[in-house]
């Protein structure tokens, strides 16, 4: 049972979502929508963590399989790429490597120049 | 071949995770980034359909009972996020200035590439979104005007780029703070990438699935304005 209400409360959150998103002229998806609810219902403890807990873990876990059949999909718009194929791997790749690197720097330098503004232990 | 298996409603669920498991299998005997189980179990499945010559269209009937999980676990990425809530608001400058860096050098990149390879707008607009949540990512090609199947392409290509790259790049730039993986792997390469960031730690992973949402939101914004230079 506890799986099963868990469950429903994501899916309620999801439906939730899909209404935002039918309501608001917004190009944002209803699961976005559905993590900014589910994380305020948290944070004003309208609903508890332990609520949803063992499902989510699981639902988490086993995302990595969901984006397998979008992926396959590939093979039907092979022929598009293909077009173009050296320019849209070498952009898509290079670019995933320079907004990892610059985004991570950044963070980390800002971190670390508080640190030390703010003293050890601070 | 197709007539029976376009019968089956659990044929494509099926394989899926048998490749994947496969994919976990092979990672387990050889540690190496290259062998990822996402890429393993993606590569396995087109090479079985190429080669039994089912279409995708087939396979896909069975399979979108997966993707149907996608929201709900998306949204299950608040979780994590509210877990370390606390983490957030002690580091939220750092954040939110990490967030917005990488989200410009991802726009400014792509132009500049853009340009080098002489590409026409509707290729440009195509590759704009490419680093954020594909339900985003469609909608901000579409309105653009680019083409929506090589959107997709491009962005599960970079998630699954910055899945199998995160440590060796972490590794290369000295990025050793946990909230600066998180953001940098986030920021790059969206859920795909944050499947990885999760494994990695708690911290990674939720400022990984902050920056899911923030980095989307951002580039909806950015990518009108980037779309007129080229």
């Amino acid at each position: 049972m506890k799986y099963l209400k868990q469950f429903g409360i994501i899916l309620l959150i999801a439906f939730a979502g899909e209404v935002l998103h039918a309501l608001l002229p917004l190009p944002i998806p209803a699961g976005i929508y559905g993590i900014i609810l589910l994380f305020l219902c948290l944070c004003t403890k309208l609903l508890p963590v332990s609520a949803i807990k063992e499902t989510s873990v699981f639902l988490i876990e086993i995302m990595p399989i969901m984006f397998i059949p979008a992926a396959v999909g590939l093979m039907d718009s092979w022929e598009v790429v293909r077009r173009a194929l050296i320019p849209y791997v070498v952009i898509t790749v290079v670019t995933t490597f320079i907004v990892m690197a610059v985004a991570g720097r950044v963070v980390q330098r800002i971190t670390k120049l508080r640190e030390r503004k703010e003293g050890p232990g601070a | 071949m197709n007539g029976f298996f376009e019968t089956s409603a659990f044929f494509g669920v099926f394989i899926s995770l048998l490749f994947y498991g496969i994919g976990m299998t092979v990672k387990k005997k050889l540690k190496l980034a290259v062998f990822n189980p996402l890429l393993i179990a993606i590569v396995l499945t087109i090479l079985f359909l190429a080669v039994t010559g089912i279409d995708y269209s087939v396979y896909e009937k069975g399979a979108k009972h997966i993707s149907f999980l996608l929201t709900p676990a998306t949204i299950c990425l608040a979780v994590p996020l509210y877990e370390q809530l606390r983490l957030l608001k002690e580091n939220l400058m750092a954040v939110v200035m990490g967030i917005l860096s990488g989200v410009a050098a991802s726009l400014v990149s792509i132009f500049l590439l853009a340009l080098m390879f002489r590409l026409d707008h509707g290729s440009y607009v195509t590759l704009l979104p490419k680093s954020i949540t594909t339900a985003i990512g469609i909608g901000v090609s579409e309105e653009l005007g680019g083409y929506v199947p090589v959107t997709v392409a491009s962005i599960i290509v970079t998630g699954v780029t910055g899945n199998m790259f995160a440590e060796g790049v972490c590794r290369i730039f000295k990025i050793h703070d946990p909230v600066a993986k998180g953001i940098a792997i986030g920021t790059s390469s969206h859920a795909i990438g944050t499947a990885k960031a999760m494994e990695m730690g708690a911290v990674e992973g939720a400022m990984s699935s902050l920056s899911i949402v923030v980095s989307g939101i951002l580039t909806v914004i950015g990518a009108n304005v980037f779309a007129g230079f080229l």
